[in-house]
């Protein structure tokens, strides 16, 4: 009898104790989700806010003409697109499709910093530019009142956004859909109107990535594992496999991708290859790599002559880096003493034997081709004094560079120090711009 | 009897291990000319021998930096004027004969900071030992266990880009081939040139709901080495992908909005599409 009590106790005490764990447990997880659910309510209000002081500021740019208050606003307009991108990136959105959005509010902040920093009086903003700022204002116009409309939403059934972040645990809908549809419609909008910029403004950085096609005679499996088998120097092939990528659209040039496994030493290698003209791309070879046995300088020697062997031809060493045993080498084409780096390829030497098991053709295949070299406009004195007089000038020769807009230039590069740190700059050899600074 | 037995052997011990240690300083001094292995240093190289160099170059004035073991631009310049000052053939690479002269003209350098505190080590359990940091550098310059390894990162990233880089990476294809990892970390570094994504490695990887590894945990997990190595070679330009910003498992996927992107490739359980 006594028994029976102590035992009841007992488990009336363990029920009280499960209940309060579940109780601070419950709390704790309803204090997390508020916390969160703040954070994402923040975000979107700051953006609904950002997205109509944006709107108002492109509207007040439209109707400016002095110099001296319309760059201060174009510089408010690039400002406030990229403050409207970080509070996109801070919402979950990844079922909600918004990426052109996005790309949108990129877009608006290259233009307007473009025309921002330019010497407006000198070069004023021409026809064409107007016609794309009052573009990108009625886009705007169209965002924000999407934006308006969610923020109405949520403000009056409640909606949270941590529903829609857990759209994807539970693979269904949240209860009210408005948020996620409201978003949608958005995105729809902002996909019929893609006439916002002009030509110049394609971001050339994100076209360069992709293969560019190319002419010539297409290659099949077999050739492909054969180029492989040619081009990668570690041999005992065991295994070789070659398949066709997918990208069928006019834009990107197809490629093969091949694997090999090799025997002693046991290893990997992957390889792509173009269809057309079947041009290396790149290959990496992944095997353990011994204590080291020979110098960077050496690997350089190596891989020269690897690029030689291979008939790449007036290659020349611009930068090497040693990652433990793996040493990296960019090599670049260089004619007449003229370096043209976008011709470039990257070499990854092991350092235990000098055997090359990486190498990179990807930019010197989309922009190799015969090349009339300009004669410089301006001579090399003109050209240095272009320089600030700070900086001590080290090495000094010509150099083809890619510019901004993903066109190449001849230029003259000066590499120089200033305090301790090293510069590579490059002037243009016809109008002495600085068209790049890089602190290395 | 026995007690002066015991201070016998002392005292002769005492004599062999005092005559050694002078044989050692007697020698010493020839041993310093070598000190440098025989590798040829040049601009990119790391590791201890380039350290010694660094450390040599700052004790003579020639290069005014730390002394980090990574043979960058600052070390160039400086080897570079002291061969001009010493008339040698001015090409910015450390081979046999410079640093003979490097040697002779550091005459009084005692080896570097980190070698003083491994003797530390060595003076409290052997305190009749002078600390004498040369003996140490002949031959095993490389090899040295209490030594941190060299970090060398590609130019514009630090070591903790990386580390943060291989984090997600690990956590999102630990399973998969290298240039599976490889191809994921390069979609990272596409996304940061994407005009519809954050610009920075944090504000993409960190992305709510952009990677799974991050939003189950996984990307807390310690990568090993080989996702480091993918990250550094995806960093150097190597890009599987051809300029991919989305990849999917066709097994777990449950967006269904990310399937109707153009696939380029598959490679091992990931589907990469632009």
């Amino acid at each position: 009898m006594k028994g029976s009590w102590i035992v009841a106790g007992v488990l009336g005490a363990a029920l009280i104790g499960t209940g309060y764990w579940g109780y601070t447990q419950n709390r704790d997880l309803k204090e997390m989700n508020l916390k969160a659910e703040n954070n994402y309510q923040r975000a979107f209000n700051e953006l609904t806010f950002d997205m109509d002081l944006l709107h108002d500021k492109i509207g007040t740019t439209l109707a400016m003409n002095s110099r001296t208050s319309l760059s201060p606003a174009l510089a408010d307009v690039w400002r406030l697109s990229i403050q409207a991108k970080s509070d996109i990136a801070q919402l979950p959105l990844k079922f909600v499709p918004f990426d052109k959005t996005q790309a949108f509010l990129t877009g608006v902040g290259n233009f307007s910093y473009k025309t921002a920093v330019r010497d407006l009086n000198k070069e004023p903003l021409t026809a064409k530019e107007y016609s794309n700022l009052r573009n990108i204002y009625s886009t705007a116009e169209k965002i924000q009142d999407g934006l308006r409309n969610v923020q109405t939403n949520i403000m009056n059934k409640n909606l949270s956004w941590i529903d829609v972040g857990q759209m994807s645990a539970e693979r269904k809908a949240p209860r009210d859909n408005s948020i996620v549809d409201g978003f949608k419609h958005i995105e729809q909008v902002k996909a019929t109107t893609d006439n916002d910029f002009g030509p110049t403004f394609s971001n050339g950085q994100e076209e360069s990535k992709g293969l560019k096609k190319l002419t010539g005679k297409k290659i099949d499996e077999n050739e492909a594992k054969k180029i492989a088998e040619d081009a990668v120097p570690l041999k005992n092939v065991t295994k070789i496999q070659a398949t066709r990528s997918k990208s069928d659209n006019d834009r990107f040039e197809p490629f093969y991708s091949v694997t090999m496994a090799h025997n002693n030493p046991v290893a990997d290698t992957y390889m792509e290859i173009t269809e057309t003209a079947g041009l290396p791309i790149f290959f990496i070879t992944n095997r353990p790599i011994a204590k080291q046995q020979i110098s960077l300088d050496d690997a350089v020697k190596k891989g020269l002559s690897y690029l030689n062997s291979k008939n790449y031809k007036n290659m020349e060493l611009y930068d090497s880096s040693q990652y433990d045993t793996i040493g990296v080498l960019q090599m670049v084409k260089s004619i007449d003493d003229v370096r043209i780096y976008p011709e470039a390829i990257q070499l990854k030497v092991a350092l235990d034997n000098g055997q090359i098991i990486g190498f990179n053709a990807k930019n010197y295949i989309t922009s190799n081709h015969v090349r009339k070299i300009p004669t410089p406009k301006l001579t090399l004195e003109q050209a240095r004094a272009k320089l600030n007089k700070n900086v001590k000038v080290e090495e000094e020769r010509l150099a083809i560079i890619l510019n901004d807009f993903n066109k190449e230039v001849l230029t003259y590069e000066f590499l120089g120090t200033y305090n301790h740190d090293t510069y590579d700059i490059f002037i243009n050899s016809t109008t002495g711009d600085e068209e790049k600074v890089k602190k290395l | 009897m026995q007690k002066n037995f015991h201070f016998k052997t002392a005292f002769i011990i005492l004599c062999i291990i005092s005559i050694s240690l002078i044989t050692l300083n007697i020698y010493l001094p020839k041993k310093e000319v070598d000190a440098f292995s025989s590798q040829v240093l040049s601009r990119g190289s790391t590791g201890q021998d380039v350290k010694e160099l660094q450390e040599r170059l700052i004790f003579i004035g020639f290069l005014n930096d730390k002394p980090d073991g990574v043979f960058g631009w600052n070390t160039y310049w400086a080897l570079r004027n002291f061969q001009k000052e010493f008339g040698m053939k001015v090409d910015g690479i450390a081979g046999t004969k410079l640093k003979e002269k490097l040697t002779k003209a550091t005459k009084n350098y005692k080896g570097n900071t980190a070698n003083n505190t491994s003797n530390n080590n060595n003076t409290s359990n052997n305190n009749n030992m002078p600390a004498k940091p040369n003996t140490n550098n002949p031959n095993n310059s490389n090899a040295k266990p209490n030594n941190k390894p060299i970090a060398n990162a590609p130019n514009g990233y630090t070591d903790n880009d990386i580390k943060l880089m291989a984090n997600a990476v690990y956590g999102e294809s630990r399973g998969e081939p290298y240039i599976g990892q490889v191809a994921v970390a390069a979609v990272i570094l596409n996304r940061l040139t994407n005009a519809s994504f954050p610009n920075s490695i944090a504000g993409v990887i960190y992305q709510p709901g952009a990677f799974t590894a991050v939003a189950d945990g996984q990307i807390n997990l310690t990568p090993n080495a080989q996702a480091k190595k993918a990250v550094i070679d995806a960093i150097n330009g190597w890009d599987p992908t051809t300029g991919c910003i989305y990849y999917y498992n066709p097994k777990t996927a449950t967006n269904q909005w990310i399937r109707g992107r153009p696939i380029i490739l598959t490679i091992g359980q990931h589907i990469f599409c632009k």
